[in-house]
């Protein structure tokens, strides 16, 4: 099956459910948009899908090759990149360290260096703040060198956590609209777990919405936003 | 102002060793949290390496680098055979926070035990390739000697070294990168694992180079470096415990520091004075009198 799988997939903390038997599919070079309240199990999703968690039960494959069982490290040389929630950068490193660090491992030197070169012509303000601290940059900065740093890396299923979070209207919607560009223009595989549910659907092929770890609804981004039972349920518009 | 002058050399020379064994511990606590007591212990044994190297060669020069790659595959072996099974194992409960650093207590007294086995309790001796005596420039005689030259000099070699390794290599951003978040630098790609068990190679050598240059001016037994740990201790606190730059000052400054109490004031405050350093730090500025958050970029 091409694209990502996934299926009965439970996830546990400790005592806790955190996701309860979620199955969804999303197909090569589609954009998912899961979307839940704080709670719902999005970014626990992620860190499975990852390799940071463990699920308890359940498989989760990328091109027909099970993503469980294998180190992050390991997952982002397969091109299987997440940013983590909010501004995954290393605030202690400059932009050009943070971007040099999607590349490091990687053997082809002369791509690591038109990847590079690509992000900067997409975030012209990176380029220009190449020797800064990380920690000097604004949270919308902060969030295009985390994409940034996963563009490096040349991946092909990325996995966004909250690229919201924190930021101003005007930002998110900037930040959106280049992750739909980047999509098309790369061929990207792209989940975006999100609370900005308009945001995040207006983009989406299709959306999987959770609640308390448990899927609630699936299906094209269009109708999902049209169906007024959820709107008001669980879209909060 | 000859005095002075010898002051200072001795100051640096002394703690030029201190500071070695300083980056040695904050190599180690920056990239995995962990106090390292056994440094100490890993430290003796390469020293007597690189004692065994210099009796069979009578090769000072050879026993450096031999000692400093044994230092380097103990510090490796070290995280990666306890240090890394003990993080997954020992994760929960009131044993959690603590457990790496009674392993480590545990691992010095194995490591000071086994020495004593292998090479016997008495005290051996490490000469240095040149002239422990006090240099002559006319008719005075200065109590520093060509040794503290080697010391000083070496010393500063590693620390560039270093110094270039951690700024300007691939190897020493995934350094970097894995000590500050490890978490985000495992999601971009860098076998963190991995990179830590080099952390703690680079800082076994440390500490074994500065066992080997500190032995030639005392003698050496499966103890002998117990109290440089406690200085390297000291130094690393001084810079704030995170800093490779605080540890190679703080080094520096508890040399010159105890230099001076021993020239101007008496030897036998030479013991105390650290120690009331430690404690003067870590209850006016805990941070560190370098440290502070900046000192983690280098």
């Amino acid at each position: 099956m091409n694209g990502l799988v996934v299926s009965g997939f439970s996830v546990d903390h400790g005592a806790i459910r955190a996701i309860d038997s979620l199955s969804f599919t999303v197909t090569a070079g589609q954009l998912a948009a899961v979307i839940g309240a704080n709670g719902s199990g999005k970014t626990t999703l992620l860190r499975s899908l990852s390799g940071l968690k463990a699920p308890t039960t359940g498989q989760a494959t990328w091109q027909g090759i099970s993503l469980l069982g294998k180190k992050p490290e390991e997952l982002a040389r397969q091109g299987v990149l997440h940013v983590s929630d909010g501004k995954s950068v290393i605030p202690e490193l400059t932009v050009k360290e943070n971007l040099a660090l999607g590349g490091i491992w990687r053997r082809d030197k002369k791509d690591v260096a038109a990847a590079t070169a690509e992000v900067i012509d997409l975030f012209p303000r990176l380029g220009e703040r190449m020797s800064q601290s990380a920690d000097t940059l604004s949270g919308g900065e902060r969030q295009m060198l985390a994409i940034g740093r996963a563009l490096v890396s040349r991946p092909k299923l990325l996995l966004l956590d909250e690229p919201s979070l924190g930021l101003a209207p005007l930002v998110i919607e900037q930040i959106f609209q280049t992750i739909n560009d980047l999509r098309h223009k790369l061929g990207l595989t792209v989940v975006i777990v999100e609370q900005n549910a308009m945001s995040a659907l207006r983009i989406a092929d299709i959306g999987v919405i959770m609640n308390l770890g448990k899927l609630v609804a699936e299906g094209r981004a269009k109708d999902l936003m049209n169906d007024p039972a959820l709107r008001a349920a669980y879209l909060g518009y | 102002m000859d005095q002075l002058i010898s002051a200072i050399l001795i100051g640096l020379s002394q703690g030029a060793i201190y500071s070695l064994m300083a980056l040695a511990l904050v190599l180690v606590f920056r990239s995995t949290r962990v106090i390292n007591f056994a440094q100490a212990g890993q430290a003796v044994v390469s020293t007597y390496i690189g004692w065994e190297v210099v009796t069979r060669t009578g090769n000072y020069w050879l026993a450096l680098p031999i000692a400093a790659i044994a230092g380097a595959i103990v510090g490796a072996a070290v995280e990666s055979f306890l240090m890394r099974p003990l993080s997954k194992r020992a994760s929960k409960g009131a044993i959690a926070p603590v457990a790496s650093v009674i392993l480590t207590l545990g691992l010095l007294g194995v490591l000071h035990s086994g020495a004593a086995i292998i090479w016997k309790g008495d005290q051996k001796l490490l000469e240095s390739p040149v002239s422990a005596m006090g240099i002559t420039v006319g008719e005075t005689v200065y109590p520093f000697s060509q040794t503290d030259f080697l010391i000083i000099g070496t010393a500063l070699l590693v620390m560039l070294t270093f110094s270039f390794i951690f700024q300007k290599t691939n190897l020493g951003l995934a350094l970097r990168a894995s000590a500050f978040q490890p978490e985000i630098a495992r999601l971009s790609g860098v076998r963190v694992d991995r990179i830590r068990a080099i952390g703690w190679a680079f800082a076994g050598a440390a500490g074994a180079i500065a066992g080997v240059l500190v032995t030639p001016g005392s003698a050496l037994s499966p103890n002998s470096l117990d109290l440089l740990l406690v200085f390297g201790f000291v130094a690393a606190v001084i810079g704030g415990l995170e800093s490779l730059i605080g540890a190679a000052l703080g080094g520096i400054l508890l040399g010159l520091t105890l230099s001076f109490v021993g020239l101007y004031i008496g030897t036998s405050l030479t013991f105390v004075v650290p120690f009331v350093i430690l404690i003067l730090v870590l209850l006016i500025k805990p941070s560190g009198l370098i440290g502070g958050r900046k000192s983690r970029n280098a």
